[in-house]
């Protein structure tokens, strides 16, 4: 009863999807389809990003079934909204798992809520596919990072301001929490290991929401001014970049003087907010929606279909989700069932294009390799692409910049199967 | 035979010749590159080669509006249609297919910005020579000093003059053959300006002589003990700015729950009302009059007033009448009512934030001494102030003030006394939630609009009546101002997370002390 209630609320978000889904479910019995979770919050503060994803899923779950779905089984989207509250999200992952019987998740956003579920998949032996970009210090059995490690990511562009902008002091502003945190520690260790000292780093943390940026805003501006050209590495999440951004523009501070790169503000957080104080502002991600490939356009083109709006924009962890069914689709192939075990073993190495016009990998640490791509924020919300890699970067899932981590490695092939592996005591720290 | 080869031959040797001296010839043809070195080099050969459409093409390129094609083909698009850039006349048959903006990065932009101030030190507008001065002044380009020069000698504004010598000294300290003498002078000069620039700019100075590096560092030592005592004035007025979005956020409050004692916890939600009607107004002038846009906060603040006064009418008839005397209902009650308006407002606009534009005159900063003054600020001040004074003098000389005043002082009496006192309590209640709505239209100015606006707010709201006591509006005038300042000058110390905590364990210190707040209404009133 319980799993047929999902199966209809399921079936009621996906509006879109509800034909497909029907006559997938009546020329069949329950085990004749494969059903994947959705875990993504669809209410709450942090609806705003999560929902786009479930749409994600939905368009991608459709088009695999058009294509005939999987070893000749359907595929089954099944909805929860954990609604932003990070306890809930380990009791819908559970529900999903067992009582749904889901083959695969695909779910979350903040790190708090990865935490939260962790434990739930590890006990239940099930796949996380997790597609944003995070803080590293994690590799678990049961968990694949489609998002980018601190090394794909923050320290790129943080060489990019170094060695293009001639970067020396830098102010390191976030929101206060885990993500910020320890991506700052991590960047923290880098800059000094690159002779960078002291006091030519500031390190800022506001609140969730923080709204009153005049003294942070102005004591930027005046470390700036030491003779030294300054750059703010910002991650700084949510909404509070709005009134930051707004007031970095009136008190004038250009991206020429002192540029702002953001590793939480994407296309999607820009669409609805006035981009003309960010002009110039730049981004790192590992896809933006301006890039032009083949696949990118056909991509775009699909999702703006499927939501029937024009005005939609794409993502980077839209791109992550699009790369991580892929994988897990092929995976199932591979493998020829979708018993967890068989394709957490199969994952490792399957390699699908990306959005970019390249290939990402699945490695044997669960993290993938991506491109890394600076943007310049352009006057109609899109970024401009000012720099990228010349391939691809493998994640260091364990910072090699922190004292607790440098010895660690992740590497799920047998016979090491540890995800956090020391090499310097040839031990495994636990974590199976 | 040998005359068809003998002409071949001499095409090539034409076109050979044709074809450096073509690139070395055009000073365009940089800015059709395809690195940004290319780009970034070509602004500076354009900006130097005299040609009269060098500050146009430049222009057009700061603006996004500078087109390439191939064989290095420039184009500038219009609103009319495409100019060619060499020449600035109108372009026919453009394969409007074929063409990329130029690219930009922040390298790109600076080249540019820098190269627009050198061509622009001759304009006839004062206004537009002080900004190429100060765009000189920043890029401290030695190639710009002879420019500067003459620019100098036939510059007749004071104001101007004196950023120009600021550039040209600046050019001077970054010219390897200045002699000693001038480039104390030139620290002298850049001392004398005195701010954030100058600072950097003397700070940043390397392979100078011994005794100009020496007055460069006691001119900076300078520079900061000025800065310093500045900066004590730039406190207060961010001190000032942060206390009147509390007041603003608190004047409905210090009504609804200091006057009439409601613990109304969807007072937030009044204010996010508010917000949203500045959305909507935006919206409709943006799609029929666009010329209103500048105006629009005049014709939103009427109207969410109207709109929040509206619903807190209705509020108070439909809901909170039954409840008078009973503050828990009351509490869980409004606290209900917000969530349900919350999700009222998520369900018809979205749950995403809405773009609510800043217009231009509310843009930007101006520099008083050593004060940034941000306009949007400012004209918050001025408007906090303006709500308070017209909701003082609602209160003591309008008919509705006083029967206010009788109802909340002896309600028994007023209503022998023939006041509707039903009446009163829901006009109150209105008012309350007018202001309320006011406020919101000044927190989308510097806030999301979003329909978690009215959370941030409520309990800052509740702490500023409480100090300020409860039923006393110059108490939650002085109240806002304080606890503003003090969150202000706490932040820089302790960090915004534990500024805020810091000043939430002093309230309740001073609460406990004085549970009435800073100034408690006295009297038998109170006391019964």
């Amino acid at each position: 009863m319980a799993s047929f209630r999902n199966w209809l609320r399921g079936t009621g978000m996906a509006a879109a999807a509800a034909a497909t889904l029907l006559t997938g479910a009546h020329d069949a019995q329950a085990q004749t389809t494969i059903k994947v979770g959705i875990l993504h919050s669809l209410s709450g503060t942090m609806a705003i990003s999560e929902t786009t994803l479930k749409d994600v899923m939905l368009m991608l779950i459709e088009e695999q079934n058009k294509k005939g779905g999987v070893l000749g089984k359907k595929l089954e989207a099944v909805v929860v909204d954990p609604a932003s509250n990070w306890p809930l999200f380990a009791e819908k992952a559970r529900q999903l798992i067992t009582v749904d019987k889901v083959a695969a998740v695909f779910g979350c956003w903040t790190s708090v809520s990865r935490k939260s579920v962790l434990p739930v998949f590890e006990e239940l032996n099930s796949i996380l596919f997790y597609p944003v970009q995070y803080e590293g210090e994690e590799s678990s059995k049961n968990v694949f990072y489609t998002g980018a490690a601190p090394n794909q990511q923050a320290i790129p562009a943080v060489d990019y301001l170094a060695k293009e902008e001639k970067v020396q002091r830098w102010v390191l502003a976030g929101t206060d929490y885990v993500y910020p945190r320890t991506t700052n520690k991590i960047l923290e260790a880098y800059l000094k290991s690159r002779g960078v000292k002291d006091e030519d780093i500031m390190i800022n943390y506001t609140p969730f929401g923080h709204s009153d940026w005049q003294n942070i805003v102005a004591s930027i501006k005046k470390f700036g001014t030491a003779g030294k050209k300054t750059a703010v590495v910002s991650t700084i999440n949510g909404d509070a970049n709005v009134p930051f951004y707004k007031e970095l523009g009136n008190q004038g501070v250009k991206a020429t003087d002192i540029p702002v790169v953001a590793f939480s503000v994407g296309e999607e957080e820009l669409a609805g907010i006035d981009t003309k104080p960010l002009l110039g502002h730049l981004a790192a991600w590992n896809y933006f929606q301006s890039v032009k490939s083949a696949d990118n356009t056909a991509f775009i083109a699909k999702w703006k279909a499927f939501t029937k709006n024009q005005k939609r924009v794409t993502n980077d962890p839209m791109e992550a989700h699009v790369i991580g069914f892929a994988m897990w689709i092929k995976a199932i192939e591979k493998a020829g069932t979708t018993d967890p075990k068989a394709v957490i073993d199969a994952m490792i190495g399957i390699s699908v294009p990306n959005l970019t016009g390249g290939y990402s990998a699945m490695m044997p640490n669960h993290h993938i390799t991506k491109p890394v791509l600076i943007g310049e924020v352009k006057a109609d919300g899109q970024f401009n692409v000012v720099w990228q890699t010349k391939g691809t970067v493998v994640a260091n899932e364990w910072s090699p910049y922190l004292e607790g981590s440098k010895d660690l490695i992740a590497d799920w092939r047998s016979p090491m199967s540890c995800g956090n592996f020391n090499v310097k005591t040839g031990k495994c720290g636990g974590a199976k | 035979m040998p005359l068809l080869r003998r002409l071949f031959i001499l095409a090539l040797i034409a076109a050979s010749l044709a074809q450096p001296a073509m690139a070395q010839d055009d000073p365009f043809a940089g800015l059709a590159g395809d690195s940004f070195d290319d780009i970034r080099h070509g602004i500076e050969t354009l900006a130097t080669s005299g040609a009269p459409q060098a500050a146009a093409v430049i222009a057009a390129l700061q603006e996004g509006n500078l087109y390439a094609g191939p064989d290095a083909a420039l184009f500038i698009k219009t609103d009319d249609g495409w100019l060619d850039a060499r020449s600035g006349k109108p372009a026919t048959e453009v394969a409007e297919d074929a063409l990329n903006p130029v690219k930009m990065n922040n390298g790109v932009r600076r080249a540019a910005e820098a190269a627009m101030g050198s061509l622009e030190l001759y304009s006839p507008d004062a206004a537009t020579r002080r900004h190429a001065a100060e765009a000189v002044l920043k890029s401290r380009d030695p190639a710009a000093l002879e420019g500067l020069t003459r620019a100098l000698a036939k510059e007749s504004d004071a104001g101007v003059r004196r950023i120009m010598e600021q550039a040209r000294a600046s050019a001077l300290l970054a010219t390897p053959a200045t002699p000693e003498a001038e480039r104390l002078a030139a620290v002298a000069t850049l001392r004398a300006r005195g701010d954030l620039d100058a600072r950097a700019m003397l700070a940043s100075l390397t392979a100078q002589p011994p005794a100009v590096a020496e007055a460069a560092a006691t001119a900076v030592i300078a520079i900061d003990r000025m800065l310093q005592l500045w900066g004590l004035a730039q406190g207060v007025f961010y001190g000032l700015s942060l206390g009147s979005v509390l007041l603003l956020a608190a004047a409905g409050l210090a009504i609804t729950f200091g006057v009439m004692g409601v613990i109304n916890m969807a007072h937030g939600e009044m204010v996010m009302l508010g917000a949203y009607t500045t959305f909507v107004v935006q919206d409709v002038i943006k799609s029929h009059a666009p010329y209103l846009f500048e105006a629009s906060l005049f014709i939103a603040v009427p109207l969410a007033f109207l709109v929040a006064g509206a619903v807190g009418i209705a509020v108070e008839r439909c809901m909170l009448r039954f409840l008078y005397g009973r503050p828990l209902e009351t509490l869980l009650a409004t606290w209900g009512l917000s969530l349900a308006m919350q999700q009222t407002v998520r369900s018809i606009f979205g749950a995403s934030n809405r773009e609510v534009s800043t217009p231009q005159w509310m843009s930007g900063a101006t520099q008083w001494g050593g004060i940034t003054i941000t306009y949007n600020r400012l004209v918050i001040i001025v408007f906090a102030a303006m709500v308070v004074a017209a909701l003082m003098a609602a209160l003591r000389y309008t008919a509705l003030g006083l029967r206010m005043r009788a109802v909340t002082q002896n309600r028994r009496m007023a209503a022998a006394m023939g006041i509707r006192t039903p009446w009163v309590d829901a006009l109150t209640f209105g008012l309350g939630s007018g202001v309320a709505g006011m406020a919101g239209v000044a927190l989308s100015q510097i806030d999301n609009v979003s329909p978690n606006l009215g959370q941030g707010y409520i309990i800052d709201s509740f702490m500023v009546v409480v100090f300020g006591g409860v039923g006393n509006l110059w108490g939650t005038v002085v109240s806002a101002l304080t606890l503003g300042t003090v969150n202000k000058f706490l932040e820089p110390l302790a960090g915004a997370v534990l500024g805020k905590i810091t000043v939430l364990v002093l309230l309740i210190l001073f609460i406990q002390r004085k549970p009435r707040g800073m100034f408690p209404i006295k009297g038998r009133a109170v006391e019964s």
